[in-house]
Formats: C-alpha cells, structure tokens, sequence
C-alpha cells in the first residue's frame, strides 16, 4: 500500500524559506502570487493493512514536529 | 570530590571532543565517552552533556533522528530523575525533538548559516548552570547554526517566561527566534538547550572564557548538592 503523507508548516509558524522563493517568483516576473509555503512531502510503502492508528502514530512520534508542522495522511492506493 | 560526566556522540556530531575537553578543563577528570548506539548509560552520572554537530546529517528535521536513537530513552530517564542534561547547539535540537525541552529550533530567518560569536544576557540566575551569573550579565559566546530559529507558541513562551526557564537571550537577534531566546530550562532547571557554544569560550586561547563560567557554576551546584 501506497501512503504519501503531507507535512506542511502550521499557520502562523513563519517560513523563511517560502519567503524568499516568494521573492524569486516576484523576481521572475510572477504577478499575483500571494503566499508560499514549503512543506515536504514522505512516500511511504506499507503492508496491506497497515492500521490508521500505526501511520498516525509514525507521524506524531517522527515523520512531522507537531509543535510547528501539520501532516495529512493520503491512501494513493495499491 | 570526583565529577562523572558522559559525553554523547551521534554519527554527524562534531563537537563532542570539544565538549569533553572542556568538561576535563573545567573539572579536572576525563568525561566518559558515550555512543548513541548504547542502550545505558554509564553508571553514577553527575552530568550529560549532548554536543553540537549534524547528527543523522539533519535528515528529515535537525534533531530529529538522534531523538529517538537507543541512548535518548536513557537519557530522558536519567533526565527524569534529576541528572543535569546540557545540550549545545545540534544537542538543543535533540532535546526539543525528543520532548524534553519545549519548542523547535527552525532554519536561521535569514536562510544562512551563522558562524560568528555574539553576545548574549544571562536572563535565569536559580539554575545550577547559571547560579553564579548576576542576572543581566553579558557573555560573549560563539554561535554556529543553520537551525537556531527558536519558535514555540505564545502560550509556552509566556509559560517559559513567567517560570523564568528563558535562560539566555541574545542580545541582538541572529537568528530570528521568538522574544530573542538563545537557552532554555526545564521546569526543574536542570535541563539546558542553548544555541551557543560554551565548550568555544573556555580557554583564553579560544578568544575568551565567557562560557567557562557555565561549566564551573554546574560542577560547583552538584559539589554542594
């Protein structure tokens, strides 16, 4: 099974990095871009029948900081 | 008296020997080297001390892999019951990723890595490591990171304040960390994470002994305790 799980920076919680690829796009000439955030993102293969509780469990205790990052677990399938 | 301290080393720290040499020169006795493969801990500890470095190579977050490396478990048991932890640098982002101190540490607000010394106000003056600062004192002590943006929420920080556990403050922001915090305590006060580097500041060599002080005040504490 195919997990993809989404670790995104919480709101409020500055991005510096996004900041300034922020400013790179303004620099090439992108108007209208009013924000950037840059998360990671963890592809993970798992046995069939890997239990929600365990892949919320590997999410709070490693995959993301809940002290300043969301994650959001998605099922991608076979 | 005899001062058994161990050092930890991950794989990527890099500062390890400088702390234990330190530690000998303040003290007097060779620390006891430990590998974060070890499942214990020497017996007897006085101190702990988590060096700077990369460990893991920062994968996935600074910190974040030595957390939950076999030692740590010993150490936040250790910790538990009262021995003193310090961690510098690289060691302030394993005790903030493995929950012993509150907070994170994210990459610097201006993307560089910081290499130069500043100053710093020592802001606690209770604990064993800063007992014998008067409290506003300046130290001049390097810092070298990538990660030493110091965010919690406001609710900690009030919390950190109004017990008075900010331990350090820079003195002008390097970094970008929230209400200028450089060190921590634990609610006992016998956890530290700081962001400079007190084991570069102990010889005259070095350029100065600012960070000598924190190592004596620690030994002198557990002497008397």
């Amino acid at each position: 099974m195919k997990i993809r799980i989404h670790v995104s920076l919480k709101p409020g919680v500055l991005d510096p990095q996004g900041r300034a690829v922020h400013h790179a796009l303004d620099g090439l000439g992108f108007a209208g871009v009013e924000d950037v955030r840059i998360g990671r993102l963890i592809e993970l293969t798992v046995a069939d029948g890997t239990s929600d509780a365990d892949l919320e469990a590997m999410c709070e205790k490693l995959l993301a900081n809940t002290v300043i990052e969301n994650y959001r677990i998605e099922k991608v399938g076979q | 008296m005899s001062f058994r301290a161990a050092v930890v080393t991950f794989p990527g720290s890099n500062c390890d020997r400088d702390m234990a040499v330190a530690l000998a020169s303040v003290s007097g006795e060779q620390p006891i080297r430990v590998w974060h493969g070890d499942s214990a801990l020497p017996e007897r500890l006085d101190f702990i001390a988590l060096p700077g470095g990369f460990s893991y190579g920062d994968y996935l977050r600074s910190g974040a892999m030595a957390a939950n490396s076999p030692i740590m478990r010993e150490i936040a048991a250790a910790a538990q019951r009262g021995v003193p932890v310090l961690g510098v640098c690289n060691g302030f982002q394993v005790l903030t990723e493995a929950g012993l101190l509150p907070g994170a540490l994210m990459r610097n607000a201006s993307q560089h890595f910081i290499c130069r010394t500043v100053d710093l106000t020592v802001e606690n003056t209770d604990s064993l490591f800063t007992r014998g600062f008067e409290a506003g004192q300046r130290l001049r002590i390097p810092v070298a990171h990538h990660d030493g943006n110091y965010f919690a929420d406001d609710a900690t920080l009030d919390l950190l304040e109004g017990d008075g556990r900010v331990a350090l403050r820079y003195v002008e922001n390097c970094n970008g960390s929230r209400r200028d915090i450089a060190g921590i305590l634990n609610a006992s006060g016998t956890v530290l994470g700081m962001m400079p580097h007190p084991e570069r500041a102990v010889d005259a060599a070095h350029g100065g002994t600012d960070g000598r002080p924190l190592f004596e005040n620690a030994i002198k504490a557990l002497a008397h305790a």
